[in-house]
């Protein structure tokens, strides 16, 4: 029975992971063959670092990863906070209002921004499409997210914990800072690495919202296969793969720490 | 001792609009050792939370010093408070969470240290300094709120039912440290608690609250002895309450028995409720008796022997150290000192027989039952 359930296993994550593993491999090829092994080579990864157009959607990823990663982590605090303060039913009339976005199509919400955008942009000039709505959108879409992990660290907190620092003599900002931050940072990191993997990863919105003047890399290896399948975009996957599993774990450690310190409190 | 430090004038207060509070007006003196005593929802928590500027009043004022403070933000009052949990703060550690005060009040580093030396020294927590707050045991932590609270040298110590989460050995002893740490630095204790005995044992004036309101404010002995009504003469201590007509001063009768008392100042023919305490009942032979009754059941508390007596259908409690099995006739006889008169109350008619009395009413007043159901609640949200 045991080796069954072994072999079951097996199949189930070569399942999963052959495609990947795969790619991987190809992205190795030393040759543009994608089902004969040439041997191997890293000059799909040279070439990949040669290329400008990869090169700015890395930049373009990355800064709009962290600048919303930063961005969503303070308004999802700040919102949790002000939710937690709530009494029951506003509270959860919030959260469901929260959660939506995060079950809503990715496409719906692409294309509802690109519609927002667009009407904006008709009736003032403003937020014409590019870097600065292909942020916004991302922000937006990692709030709920920030907001979804620091909430149970709030209700965790004893409730009388902020009140006590007032007590003290404590201002409210002050109060917030030495006594709820630091009690709400599990939640907060993980909601901010949540936040990250989710700006990296998308493509859907940012298909919408990126115009042509700024790309991020997702959509930019979209645009790429539809003119030419090339090995670089192989070992442009392997990379964002590599970096978005790094993520996860980082996440799920800072999950498991959480929780652990929870528990022993 | 003489002077006034706090006053509430008035004050209302509803939440979703339900009144919490109603007319309740309180006056206390610097020193004084004041508990507020009630059941469960009674307002205690909110009364103490006035004070301490953590919820507005919807009415009335609040004074400290003679100066209104009602606009005062709770950052600015002289007032610290122990809270029904302690809220410490985690993430720091014993010698951090007792200098927070102070450091927020940007006191020198010497000044920080000697004070905080001299409070862990004051709760009998020296050696404790580097020690996080979670490893320490409940009565540690609750010795670390106090010292907390009294490093920020407060004119008035607000406790919420602090010694709620000990055990009844270790609530013993940190009542009589608690008594003794008021004693000492002479500063206004303002303590809540539901249990009559911790109330009567340590205050210097005992507040009775029920419903949002004041029912009597007075010296242990006064409440004991003198209760306003008959909420009062149940909570405090067991009693049996009995209707009864005043004829004349110093005259009442009550199951068909006129008797003599010490009360007078009630109008001819006033109806009263009569209290009698189970423990002043003396038991005689049925013949020798004011009253005779018979015996429907007898529990051993240690102490004594809980007796209920059933009197013509209505239910004593009579403590004895002497056993009388159930069955048994007995009489009683009563002194004029071991009955009091009480005027008419809303509360009338509610408390004081013992005919539906069963142990099951011990394990309600079970503080333990209390937490329970307040994680339980908790949950619900
Ligand atoms: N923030 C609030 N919102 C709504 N109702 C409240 C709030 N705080 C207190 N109440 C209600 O006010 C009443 C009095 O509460 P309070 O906490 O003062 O009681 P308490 O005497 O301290 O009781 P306990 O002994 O259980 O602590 C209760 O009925 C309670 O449900
Ligand atoms: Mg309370």
């Amino acid at each position: 029975m045991k080796t069954l359930s072994k072999i079951y296993n097996g199949l189930i994550f070569l399942f999963l992971y052959a495609p990947i593993v795969v790619l991987i491999i190809f992205s190795f090829n030393d040759s543009r063959s994608r089902s004969v092994w040439h041997g191997f080579s890293l000059r799909w990864y040279e070439e990949l670092f040669c290329d400008k157009e990869i090169l700015n959607a890395l930049i373009v990823t990355l800064t709009v990863a962290v600048i919303a990663t930063v961005a969503a982590t303070v308004i999802g605090t700040a919102a949790a906070v002000g939710m937690h303060g709530m009494n029951g039913r506003l509270r959860r009339a919030m959260m469901a209002v929260n959660n939506i976005p995060m079950v809503n199509p990715e496409i719906v919400t692409g294309i509802a921004m690109l519609l927002l955008f667009a009407f904006i942009y008709r009736s003032t000039g403003w937020f014409q499409l590019g870097y600065g709505t292909l942020l916004l959108s991302h922000i937006t879409f990692c709030i709920p997210y920030v907001v979804l992990q620091v909430m149970p660290k709030l209700r965790q907190m004893n409730q009388h914990m902020y009140e006590a620092a007032l007590d003290l003599g404590c201002r409210p900002v002050s109060a917030f800072f030495k006594v709820m931050l630091p009690e709400i940072m599990p939640g907060v990191v993980t909601g901010a690495l949540m936040a990250f993997t989710m700006s990296l990863d998308d493509f859907v919105i940012s298909l919408f919202t990126s115009g042509s003047s700024a790309q991020n890399l997702s959509v930019t290896i979209y645009s790429m296969v539809k003119r030419r399948i090339t090995p670089e975009i192989n070992a442009l996957s392997t990379l964002m793969f590599g970096a978005v599993l790094i993520l996860l774990i980082l996440v799920n450690v800072s999950q498991i720490r959480g929780q652990s310190k929870a528990q022993k409190a | 001792m003489e002077k006034e430090i706090i006053k509430l004038k008035d004050i209302a207060v509803s939440f979703d609009g339900e009144p919490v509070l109603s007319g309740l007006n309180l006056s206390i003196r610097d020193g004084e050792f004041v508990t507020l005593l009630g059941p469960s929802g009674c307002g205690k928590t909110t009364t103490l939370r006035i004070i301490g500027g953590f919820v507005t009043p919807d009415h009335g004022d609040v004074f400290f010093d003679g100066k209104r403070m009602n606009d005062l933000p709770a950052y600015r009052r002289p007032v610290n408070t122990i809270f029904q949990r302690y809220a410490l703060f985690p993430h720091l550690n014993v010698y951090e969470n007792v200098a927070f005060g102070m450091r927020v009040q940007k006191k020198s580093r010497e000044e920080i240290k000697k004070t905080v030396g001299e409070m862990l020294a004051l709760v009998n927590l020296k050696g404790f300094e580097k020690r996080g707050v979670n490893t320490l045991s409940g009565g540690q932590q609750q010795r670390v709120a106090i010292a907390r609270a009294l490093a920020n040298n407060p004119k008035v110590l607000l406790l919420d039912e602090p010694l709620a989460a000990l055990d009844l050995k270790l609530r013993k002893d940190m009542q009589v440290e608690l008594k003794n740490i008021q004693k000492s630095l002479g500063i206004t204790f303002i303590y809540v608690t539901h249990d009559q005995e911790e109330a009567l044992s340590m205050s210097d004036t005992v507040v009775v609250m029920d419903g949002g309101q004041i029912q009597q404010i007075g010296t242990p002995q006064d409440i004991y002895n003198e209760p306003e009504n008959a909420f009062v003469a149940d909570f405090i201590g067991e009693s049996n309450i009995l209707d009864g007509i005043m004829h004349e001063d110093y005259l009442v009768e009550f199951f068909g028995r006129k008797f003599p008392c010490l009360d007078a100042g009630f109008g001819p023919k006033e109806p009263v409720d009569v209290v009698i305490r189970p423990e002043d009942i003396d038991i005689v032979s049925p013949e020798k008796g004011h009253l005779t009754g018979t015996v429907t059941s007898v529990t051993f508390k240690g102490v004594h022997f809980e007796t209920i007596v059933d009197f013509k259908g209505f239910k004593w409690m009579i403590q004895t150290t002497d056993y009388y099995e159930v069955g048994r006739q007995i009489g009683i006889v009563l002194n004029p000192e071991d009955i009091h008169i009480m005027k008419k109350s809303a509360y009338s008619g509610m408390f004081g027989d013992y005919s539906s009395y069963s142990e099951e009413f011990d394990e309600l007043a079970d503080p333990e039952a209390d937490l329970v159901q307040e994680s339980v609640d908790e949950e619900n949200i």
